[in-house]
């Protein structure tokens, strides 16, 4: 398992979002959601310019294994999508907290990352759902 | 209570991701279930199947009492150490179980049997042999290995002991022998399998199993998940019990047609509802998908034809197709143009023949 960057926050589903410089906030899965799920191979990205609310589902990932929800950590408008996934879904596999993002969404209200949880929280609520 | 096969601890140190797969803790990937999948399609993979159930049938009356039994014919079985595909039908016609049937005697027979249904198979199998006499005698004791892949038979018989390899290296599709392993070891080595590729399932004593394994590993053949288990067999055109057929269904509907053998005067359990379906015709028929456009087939989707809704059964990402395969059920007759319910969004898919692959090529059409 590598390292959890400390600058993300989660949801319990394992999204993570990151705040960029500008202001904008990063989307995608974490190192442990990619594990659960195996080899990615398909990403079903949401369109520019639709608007999003917090915890609801928004993009679709799907492994060999198994489709799964992919939700917005925050609530606003989507401003950017990672096309490279298109073709190779299986970066998530490969960087799921760098070249596997999913999404960018530009919030309406930042408070709500507020609501979510820590790198260290996330890192406790995997290691309780590993035992 | 999960129960653990003899490599479960081999499968851990390789750092398998282990799953519940009907109550066996079971390695579904080692890292990467597609490169497994690869492997196999494209060189050697071994799998435990330890979790499968070795059932020996003792008796004067056994090959009455599988005449009985199991909707096809063993008496095509002539030759010691032939093996025979079967469905085990309830009286309705539906299917209890797939299994393998070896012959090894005229009063020795080898069931092979699905692990999830294990009780309720051995409880049926029970009941009906007191009738015929024959002894029915699970083989816990027994681990089991398969080596699947072009390169599999020929990492395998390496690996025997010299006086047995020609003869093993002789031996037939769908028949199987003893020979020595490595030390020594007993083997009960066929060549079955559940891929669609050539190559060996091995019956081998549980305390020799690791070192079985270790000698396959040495011999460079890849350990594969049950994930790649399972995409392999449904490229191969290959039913699994619980998703493509059970108890509600008949190898009719399953198309498993080919495995009922009618043959004159033999009256086997479900023979007479069998026969009853085909002559008021077969409602019901399965059948193969592709899906050409991004996105991926799943049990349980629904199917929409020119006859009315159907459903997935088994359906996959395919490895070596690089798209999405499916088995449905659907409403016998012209289908029409045939789409699938994906999250809500209808999707044009294309009904094909499958296997979809075999002996590692796309087969023609898909």
């Amino acid at each position: 398992m590598s390292e959890i960057p400390g600058d993300l926050k989660f949801l319990k589903s394992h999204e993570w979002a990151r705040v960029e410089d500008d202001g904008l906030v990063r989307v995608g899965i974490s190192d442990h959601a990619q594990g659960q799920l195996g080899d990615l191979v398909y990403v079903e990205l949401p369109e520019i310019g639709a608007s999003v609310q917090a915890g609801h589902g928004v993009a679709v990932v799907e492994s060999v294994k198994a489709a799964s929800d992919i939700y917005s950590p925050v609530s606003g408008e989507i401003v950017a999508v990672n096309e490279a996934l298109n073709d190779k879904p299986e970066t998530i596999n490969e960087d799921a907290f760098g070249n596997g993002w999913i999404f960018l969404v530009r919030a309406t209200d930042r408070g709500e990352l507020d609501e979510l949880l820590n790198a260290d929280a996330y890192a406790e609520l995997v290691e309780n759902e590993d035992h | 209570m999960t129960e653990k096969t003899v490599l479960n601890d081999t499968h851990r140190a390789l750092g398998a991701r282990m799953v519940d797969f009907g109550g066996w803790d079971m390695p579904i990937n080692y890292g990467s279930q597609i490169e497994e999948h690869h492997a196999v399609r494209r060189d050697a993979g071994m799998f435990d199947v330890s979790h499968m159930t070795v059932v020996d049938l003792h008796g004067a009356r056994t090959r009455e009492f599988l005449r009985h039994l199991l909707a096809n014919s063993v008496d095509k079985l002539k030759v010691q150490g032939k093996a025979l595909y079967s469905c085990m039908l309830n009286e309705q016609g539906g299917v209890i179980d797939d299994l393998i049937v070896y012959f090894l005697g005229e009063e020795f027979f080898r069931l092979v049997v699905n692990a999830a249904t294990r009780a309720k198979d051995l409880a049926w199998i029970e009941q009906q042999a007191k009738a015929f006499d024959v002894q029915v005698k699970e083989r816990p004791e027994y681990a089991m290995i398969a080596v699947q892949g072009p390169g599999a038979r020929a990492k395998v018989i390496g690996l025997l002991a010299g006086i047995d390899q020609e003869r093993i290296g002789k031996l037939g599709k769908f028949a199987a022998a003893a020979a020595q392993g490595p030390h020594g070891m007993p083997l009960f080595v066929a060549r079955t399998g559940y891929t669609g590729e050539d190559g060996f399932e091995i019956i081998v004593p549980e305390e020799h199993a690791v070192a079985l394994w270790q000698a396959l590993a040495a011999a460079g053949v890849a350990p594969a998940g049950l994930g790649a288990r399972d995409t392999l067999r449904l490229e191969a055109g290959m039913n699994l019990y619980g998703q493509d057929m059970d108890e509600s269904v008949s190898p009719w509907e399953a198309n498993l047609g080919w495995t009922i053998a009618l043959d004159e005067g033999r009256d086997f359990i479900g023979r007479k509802a069998l026969e009853a379906q085909k002559a008021a015709g077969v409602k019901r028929v399965m059948v193969g998908l592709v899906l050409d456009e991004k996105g991926v087939l799943r049990h349980g989707q629904k199917v929409l034809t020119a006859q009315g809704e159907g459903e997935i059964l088994s359906g996959s990402f395919a490895p070596t197709l690089n798209k999405a395969v499916a088995f449905a059920r659907i409403p016998a007759g012209e289908a029409g143009d045939v789409r699938v319910d994906i999250r809500g969004r209808e999707v044009p898919v294309r009904l094909v023949k499958y296997p979809f692959v075999r002996d590692g090529k796309p087969q023609e059409g898909i």
